[in-house]
């Protein structure tokens, strides 16, 4: 959580907005702030005024299932890391009596004389970005939940198979304390439903299903967990098959039936449902989980109406196709579940997204209000002396200290040469932490710290920051991994985990006794972009860069800009496709600080993050571009299906032809009457492995729009799950209302179509009548989805990694959905997996987002990781060269001889030109010979111990 | 009439995920952010979850 230490972040909590006045480029926002009772600068979050409360609280945090005190903190690594005071609950502050936290606290930190405040900000632009709220309770009694206490939540669940949660991660009945021995998930509870008026889909329960019916089977492995569903909605990219896995790995029951109630019977869960086939059954549970879907937030009309936008018909902030993050008031945007239920990488995509919206509309006032931080100049007499070694055990809570006797890891490494301080700690990670340890740096002149916590690849910046704050060099450090390779992998053996914990610990020192100093550097970036592929994410990342006040080259392989969008009639919710794209178009190929390139491909790509220099091929003829950042925006191509006669039969079509033929109209539809529709075809198995997202809601609008030319059209949708996630939802129910007919059909048993001279029949297994149907189709549509562009060659010259399925690889599935492991290359839309049009947008407004940072800030600095050529021991063999991934070693001539030397910015310190050097040439910073052998050496130490 | 000039801050109503990462990458595109929170504590719901899909990964 970065967000604390930016200086150009003003954390506000307990705060609301009361007003919004002006206009876009300057509003005044009145916000309301509710005082914390403690001082956030003096509190050190010891936990004294918590332990002192004589006031009980039930913990919102965990889901009311813990109790708390008045004064607290909601988890230990939360932002801002002081304690607060709940007025609600508070003796103090409603009865003026008590006052015992305040008489206890030795910081002096709580102040009851604080009261609330009104704030007036000066904004240019407003996000909005509540999230989505809860529901109701009175939703959830139907399925018994508040009447028996082995029916709980999903978000309570996912508190009690937390390490740090009420239950220390057991999994137990509330009612009994006891191990469930069998736990049902139901699914669509709060949505789908119109009884409690969320008609919509909330589009993440069916993963959170999954991902806690794992977690559960990690925990336990011998519990029985089912899943009831109407559809399993895994569409995300990646998700089907870690539903398929999850499936596989863990024997999870899936069973396609939704359960009306929950009862008890002798203390057990009944739960009553009907299966496909029609047939009933009554089944027993010792736990129900309820997935409860997403709601608008709490207040949502108030808040629309303090800050002026619309909100759509389930009381979500109203957004249409082509801006999916604006709102109906201008320089007012909206990102994340707030326009929508979605899950964590739609939001931050979204929330990149917003970032470069708002950043078109600043762009003149960009760094008028920002401050900079400046550290203080480095300490270099430290690295001369002689090494002072501080050691830091992390508790991390239990999840360490549960399993591994921290204290003793801490007295052993006492005992280490050089270690001058030891010390344990609850939370290495939390701010006060953080503050803790600059000053320990300080006070005992430490030269080396060693952290035994968890992962340096999570938070080795986080204390890197901490020791430059007080002028150590940040590559004196070295982490143990106490938590990952000690507690958890050997959680059932604490005493050899104690052991092993010693040993990292003693290795780590070892090493940090070689550690050198390592200076940062940075490179000037050329502020221009290049983006790749002139369809809509394409355009739209261009478009946004140029309107964030950046120059852009737009290239396209093919002779017109438009892409795939360019076969669109109508959106999903009725709106015109050709004119979002004549739009874009126009405004793209006007706007002065775009060069578009027709017939161009990449050919080359070298040079690094603010230096690239691409090779571009224009239709034979050659020119070289320099720029800043890429953008990959290439694309998919609609899959071309070889099966059910498409191609041999003019009656079979995709649902791109499909919707073609319908905006033609009722003479194009003539003696149309029976249209049978094939979902997932070539997707979710035969030759695309995934799921392509937009081709059910595809398939419900054609139906739709047909059934407005002919309502007397019989259309048939066979399906294996609808996956019409968020408001679509309401095109399904719209079509069921009108009399599509639905018929689910099963992986094994796949529809089939006959072709009887010109007549095409599908025969397909119906599941309720308990046999094979057949039904004559004057046009098959195929719901084919989307393949991947040929990536490979660009996955190639870009270095920039591919999935399993063919689309680019983001850096982090969750937190970096639009960065590749490349840095300074973004991506955009299908390049980066199937998705709706909407979605494209927003993702394309990330990338530019995301792309602009490099540009604004006009410097890159680069992590000081990196190879180092010793020139006399180089025998310019070329190895490393052949072998770097990242083009970022080359040779080079000096007095006529071949010599090997690495372009720092492009490095990214892997280590395989240094391991594979056959005269050990290469050394990588912070990874020196020196420093690893210590390393191995030290770990023999114990070893040979042993032997004796 | 001369144009106001613009402000360079901007405000951000909600700290989940969603409001945490575009406060970041607004300060990172150089402007000043409000993060404005009804809650004590930013991180929102996501920070409740102890894994999140596919990876398993931990949401903190």
């Amino acid at each position: 959580m970065e967000a604390g230490r930016s200086p150009n972040i003003e954390i506000l909590t307990n705060s609301r907005l009361l007003s919004l006045e002006g206009e876009p480029g300057n509003f005044t926002a009145k916000v309301y702030q509710e005082p914390r009772y403690i001082d956030e600068d003096k509190c050190t979050a010891c936990g004294t005024c918590k332990m002192y409360c004589p006031k009980p609280v039930v913990d919102e945090y965990n889901e009311r299932l813990d109790i708390t005190r008045a004064p607290h903190i909601d988890y230990a690594q939360a932002i801002p890391s002081s304690y607060y005071i709940d007025p609600r609950y508070c003796l103090r502050v409603n009865f003026e009596t008590c006052n015992l936290c305040a008489q206890t606290c030795t910081a002096g930190a709580i102040d009851f004389s604080q009261k609330p405040k009104e704030l007036a900000l000066e904004v240019g632009a407003v996000v909005m970005a509540p999230g989505f709220g809860k529901v109701d309770n009175s939703v959830l009694q139907k399925f018994g939940y508040g009447k028996y206490l082995d029916v709980v939540t999903n978000l309570e669940f996912e508190r009690l198979t937390c390490a740090s949660g009420p239950t220390e991660g057991h999994i137990i009945r509330l009612s009994d304390n006891k191990k469930p021995k069998n736990i049902a998930f139901l699914q669509c509870i709060g949505s789908r439903d119109e009884t409690c008026g969320n008609g919509y889909c909330s589009s993440i329960c069916c993963m959170s299903a999954i991902k806690e019916a794992s977690v559960a089977k990690e925990h336990e492995p011998e519990v029985d967990v089912s899943i009831f569903f109407m559809d399993v909605r895994t569409q995300g990219k990646g998700f089907d098959d870690t539903r398929q896995r999850a499936e596989e790995k863990y024997g999870i029951n899936v069973i396609k039936a939704r359960v009306p109630r929950v009862e008890q019977i002798s203390g057990k869960l009944a739960l009553n449902y009907v299966t496909e086939d029609g047939k009933s059954h009554s089944d027993i549970f010792d736990m129900v989980v309820l997935s409860v879907g997403l709601e608008s937030p709490e207040g949502a009309k108030e808040m629309a109406k303090i800050s002026g936008i619309e909100l759509n018909h389930y009381d979500f902030c109203k957004t249409i196709t082509s801006k999916p993050l604006s709102t109906s008031r201008e320089g007012v945007l909206v990102a994340g579940a707030f326009s929508g239920p979605k899950d964590v990488p739609e939001s931050v995509t979204q929330a990149s997204g917003v970032a470069a919206e708002v950043s078109e509309i600043l762009s003149s006032a960009r760094g008028t209000k920002s401050v900079h931080l400046a550290y203080p100049d480095e300490d270099k007499t430290l690295s001369e002396e002689k090494p002072r070694i501080g050691v830091f055990v992390c508790h991390c809570g239990v999840n360490i200290a549960g399993v591994v006797d921290v204290k003793a890891v801490r007295d052993y490494a006492a005992t280490l040469s050089d270690v001058v301080y030891y010390e344990n700690v609850m939370y290495s990670c939390s701010q006060d932490a953080l503050k803790m340890l600059a000053q320990k740096i300080k006070d005992n002149r430490l030269n080396r710290v060693v952290i035994a916590a968890c992962s340096p690849r999570t938070h080795e910046p986080l204390f890197q920051e901490t020791m430059k704050s007080v002028g150590v060099n940040p590559a004196f450090f070295e982490m143990a991994n106490i938590r990952d390779q000690c507690s958890w992998v050997h959680a059932k053996e604490p005493d050899a985990a104690t052991q092993k914990s010693k040993d990292l610990v003693r290795m780590a020192v070892a090493k940090a006794r070689e550690l050198e100093p390592l200076q940062a550097q940075t490179v000037d970036v050329l502020s221009k972009a290049l983006v790749i592929g002139g369809g809509v994410a394409g355009m739209t990342s261009a478009l946004s860069i140029a309107e964030q006040g950046f120059e852009c080259a737009l290239i396209e392989r093919t002779d017109k800009l438009g892409g795939n969008a360019g076969r669109l009639k109508l959106t999903n919710f009725g709106e015109d496709a050709g004119k979002i794209l004549s739009d874009l178009m126009k405004k793209v190929s006007k706007h002065p600080k775009i060069t578009v390139k027709l017939n161009t491909e990449l050919d080359e790509l070298s040079g690094f993050v603010g230096n690239f220099i691409s090779k571009l091929n224009s239709a034979g003829n050659s020119e070289i571009f320099e720029h800043g950042v890429v953008v990959i925006a290439t694309g998919g191509y609609e899959y071309q299906p070889s099966q059910y006669y498409y191609g041999e039969s003019n009656k079979v079509l995709t649902q791109l032809q499909l919707e073609e033929k319908i905006s033609k109209g009722k003479t194009a539809l003539k003696n149309i009457n029976n249209i049978v529709m094939i979902q997932c075809v070539g997707s979710r198995g035969d030759d695309l492995k995934y799921c392509s997202k937009f081709c059910c809601a595809q398939a419900v609008k054609n139906a739709l729009a047909i059934k407005k030319i002919n309502p007397d059209a019989n259309i048939y949708i066979l399906y294996r799950d609808i996956r019409t996630y968020g408001f679509n939802e309401d095109l399904y129910k719209e079509a069921r209302n009108q009399g599509v007919i639905f018929i689910s059909y099963n992986i094994e048993r796949k529809p089939e179509a006959i072709k009887d001279g010109e007549n095409i029949r599908v025969r397909v297994f119906d599941a309720l009548i308990g046999e094979d149907i057949e039904i004559p189709a004057d046009i098959l549509a195929l719901s084919v989805g989307v393949a991947p562009a040929d990536n490979l060659k660009l996955s190639n010259i870009i270095k920039a990694p591919l999935t399993g399925d063919g689309f680019f690889l983001e850096a982090h599935a969750k937190l970096k959905p639009v960065e590749v492991a490349v840095d300074g290359v973004y991506l955009a839309g299908h390049a980066h997996g199937p998705k709706t049009l909407d979605e494209s947008i927003a993702q394309a407004k990330a990338a530019a987002g995301k792309a602009c940072i490099p540009l604004a800030k006009g410097k890159v600095s680069v992590a000081p990781i990196v190879s180092k050529v010793d020139k006399d021991a180089c025998i310019g063999c070329g190895l490393c060269e052949s072998l770097c991934p990242y083009k970022a070693i080359q040779l080079i001539k000096i007095d006529k001889k071949k010599k090997a030397e690495t372009i720092t910015a492009s490095c990214k310190g892997c280590g395989i030109c240094a391991s594979h050097c056959p005269t050990l040439a290469i050394s990588m910073g912070g990874f020196t010979d020196e420093a690893i052998m210590s390393q191995i050496h030290a770990f023999a130490e114990s070893i040979n111990k042993e032997n004796v | 009439m001369a144009k106001k000039e613009k402000s360079g801050s901007v405000l951000v109503v909600g700290g989940g995920i969603t409001g945490v990462q575009s406060a970041l990458d607004l300060a990172d595109l150089g402007y000043y952010v409000y993060l404005l929170e009804k809650k004590a504590s930013i991180g929102g719901v996501m920070a409740q979850l102890d894994k999140t899909f596919p990876t398993n990964d931990c949401a903190i």
